[in-house]
């Protein structure tokens, strides 16, 4: 074929289209339409009205009405997450006591009969395996929980009815509608949630869906909220009120990340990220009978599974550097205690201390890390009984003991309060970056997402300690 | 090779040829076949694909779910079938990502055939896309999708009318319920041999000044790709001065 016949059809082409005239685009669509009127109607009969249809639209009306809307998804989100606390506890329990209490003495029982020297038997029993059996214990059972709860929502066709709720938010705050959806993503696991933002055509929104992610507090963090709120915030209330008031105040510190998602979101799309805010069409769904196992089998193993499989990953390293600052010494005290020392200042001023920086800049890999090894270091700083030795995280297995070694290591209200702002504003773990990484393709949005949660949470709990301090 | 004892009456059948059907799950290599998956967004496509190939990609009520092209695989008798899960788009005629993707892989990727998953309960609004698919290639299937929830809203649907006035085979199916998926398998391996031949249906409502230019333009390429079966298509795209087919059309990359 010859390239000159080819520009002759061009030519033709441009020819013709000067004839027809500007309606081209919308003629052929109106011809589409007629022609697909007309097949329909030989083909498809309807009987006995649209009732189901009716159905569906009025509970669209109820669940993304302007008064109604709101308090709905609040309501399910609650539910969502009280059962995914509730439920998490006793199979994290049994987790606990076969990985950590049974499993644990026996390979070190093991280790002593084969005579391993002890540098090894530490590093590898007291660091690394504590650690993966650690967030394998507390992190398995609320995933487990919340991600075939969360994908029987989706499977039900409520998360469009979300978008459709909080799209208006967005466009004020300068961000894409479908941020909602990878928002909720996010509770369950920021790292799934980044993923998720490829429905997100626009790259600007895109990027900024993939910052804010890490506002939504994921699942890690949960139950550092949790403890936290019910040892101190419990306490400051009669008692018969002390669990209400730490759900509240927990779900308190979500709603305010999600507050802190469209600040930043705003402030982004204001300054580095401007831009238009795309228009799209959201379809909502017809509403769905989810289909239980399958969906509680898909979720498992597509979900949890991933999920705690690159969390493990992380895990292991990050348990061998506990136990290795805490158990090589320069002169007299070990590297964890000079570190604490060091930062106390700092945490000081911060409402928090030292043993708390020190715990998250350890726990970067997995945020389900931070309790056990906020524990450990309070109990070696302080010097109290208490606990299992240099190095080796554990979890104490009544909140009274508990909350004992943080009052001993001079926790107050303002500590927990400020502890828990500062777990929902850091950086993300470290599973999270690398998603970012893979996801943006770029070292600078990678830094950016990483620091600007770790600023804010200074600035926020630096002005919440001196606000306290004054009264 | 199945751990089934007993075969049902469906299992037994023609139809369903369990025997010569195996799941290739993510092996699609040396494939005899290349079947595209298109459709309207939150039609099952993803599910339609997951029943076909034995994989479980991630499901959900919303559209825009599949986020990247899943391939997968499956064997049916001694014939191994690529299949390719294009993300669901509402037309072919505008320019975002997820439209692009989904049209250069039917026209650049050249399928042997296409599976059309529509939404029984939305016809009308499906065929829009089903109609433009139509023009582009020429072996196609139409799987009417979620047959079950049209049962519930009391549609029908005379498959028949429908499969001679689109000129393409239908076939009713309810995924999620793996209900209808031997006999699409049946059909897509049909019209992948050229024992079912299409005839799809044309646009036809379109403005006679507009017919006759369309005509002539597709006249012209015809003649100069002899055996083109969407110049109609091109001819479309090209009074729509479409750049990116322009460009396809000098590079030689449209046949």
């Amino acid at each position: 074929m010859t390239k000159k016949n080819i520009e002759h059809i061009i030519e033709l082409s441009n020819e013709l289209r000067w004839q027809i005239g500007d309606d081209f685009h919308d003629n052929l669509t109106e011809g589409i339409y007629a022609d697909a009127a007309n097949i329909v109607k030989d083909s498809v009969h309807t009987e006995k009205g649209e009732k189901r249809f009716r159905l569906d639209s009025k509970i669209d009306k109820i669940v993304t009405s302007k008064t109604f809307g709101f308090p709905i998804m609040f309501l399910i989100l609650g539910v969502v997450l009280w059962l995914t606390i509730i439920g998490a506890n006793y199979p994290s329990s049994m987790l606990a006591n076969l990985l950590l209490d049974t499993i644990h003495p026996a390979l070190k029982s093991g280790a002593s009969s084969i005579g391993m020297p002890w540098w090894l038997d530490g590093f590898l029993i007291d660091g690394v395996y504590l650690a993966v059996a650690w967030v394998i214990a507390v992190m398995l059972p609320p995933m487990a929980i919340f991600f075939p709860l969360f994908t029987l929502l989706e499977d039900f066709g409520y998360l469009p009815r979300v978008a459709f709720n909080l799209d208006n938010l967005f466009k004020k705050s300068g961000a894409h509608g479908k941020q909602a959806l990878t928002m909720s993503m996010g509770f369950g696991c920021n790292a799934a949630g980044v993923v998720a933002t490829r429905i997100i055509d626009s790259p600007r929104e895109r990027l900024i869906a993939i910052i804010t992610n890490n506002f939504s507090l994921c699942n890690g963090r949960w139950p550092t909220q949790i403890l936290i709120a019910t040892i101190f915030i419990g306490a400051v209330v009669p008692s018969s009120f002390s669990s209400v008031a730490a759900l509240l105040s927990v779900i308190g510190i979500a709603v305010l990340g999600m507050a802190f998602m469209f600040l930043t979101s705003w402030a982004l799309s204001k300054t580095v990220l401007k831009g238009e805010v795309s228009t799209f069409n959201l379809e909502l769904p017809p509403y769905r009978p989810p289909r239980f196992w399958k969906t509680l089998y898909t979720s498992l193993i597509d979900r949890t599974l991933i999920v705690l499989w690159r969390a493990i990953v992380f895990a292991a390293p990050a348990g061998a550097v506990i136990w290795l600052i805490s158990n090589i010494f320069i002169g007299d005290v070990s590297i964890a205690v000079w570190l604490i020392d060091s930062f106390d200042g700092f945490g000081w001023l911060l409402g928090l201390n030292g043993v708390i920086l020190l715990a998250y800049i350890v726990a970067i890999p997995a945020n389900e890390i931070v309790i056990p090894t906020i524990l450990m270091l309070t109990v070696m700083a302080t010097g109290i009984s208490g606990g299992e030795g240099a190095g080796v995280m554990f979890e104490l297995d009544s909140m009274d003991a508990t909350a004992d070694i943080l009052k001993a290591g001079g926790w107050t209200l303002l500590t927990a309060i400020n502890l828990m702002l500062f777990s929902l504003l850091h950086n993300p773990c470290s599973t999270t970056i690398y998603t970012i990484y893979k996801e943006t393709k770029s070292t600078k949005w990678t830094v950016v997402a990483s620091v600007l949660p770790v600023i804010l949470g200074f600035i926020v709990t630096f002005l919440v300690a001196q606000i306290w301090r004054l009264f | 090779m199945d751990t089934k004892v007993v075969k049902s009456a469906c299992e037994t059948c023609g139809h369903f040829n369990a025997d010569g059907l195996k799941k290739l799950g993510i092996k699609t290599d040396n494939f005899d076949f290349v079947v595209a998956l298109a459709g309207n967004p939150n039609t099952g496509k993803s599910t339609v694909f997951n029943a076909l190939t034995g994989l479980r990609q991630h499901t959900g009520n919303w559209p825009g779910k599949t986020v990247t092209r899943a391939e997968g695989g499956f064997q049916y008798n001694e014939q191994k079938y690529k299949l390719v899960d294009l993300p669901g788009t509402y037309s072919l005629l505008s320019t975002s990502t997820d439209e692009e993707v989904a049209r250069d892989f039917l026209l650049f990727g050249r399928p042997d055939v296409t599976v059309i998953v529509a939404d029984a309960n939305r016809l009308e609004r499906n065929l829009n896309l089903v109609l433009q698919i139509l023009e582009i290639t020429d072996k196609a299937v139409l799987c009417l999708n979620l047959m079950d929830e049209a049962k519930r809203n009391n549609i029908v649907i005379e498959k028949r009318t429908l499969a001679r006035d689109l000129g393409i085979p239908v076939v009713a199916t309810s995924a999620r319920y793996n209900e209808g998926i031997p006999e699409l398998i049946q059909t897509i391996s049909e019209v992948a041999n050229g024992t079912i031949v299409c005839k799809p249906h044309r646009i036809k409502n379109v403005p006679s000044n507009i017919e006759k230019a369309v005509k002539k333009l597709s006249a012209e390429i015809e003649k100069e790709f002899p055996g083109i079966s969407n110049s109609r298509w091109i001819a479309f795209r090209l009074l729509e001065g479409d750049s990116q087919i322009i460009e396809a059309l000098k590079t030689g990359e449209l046949v």
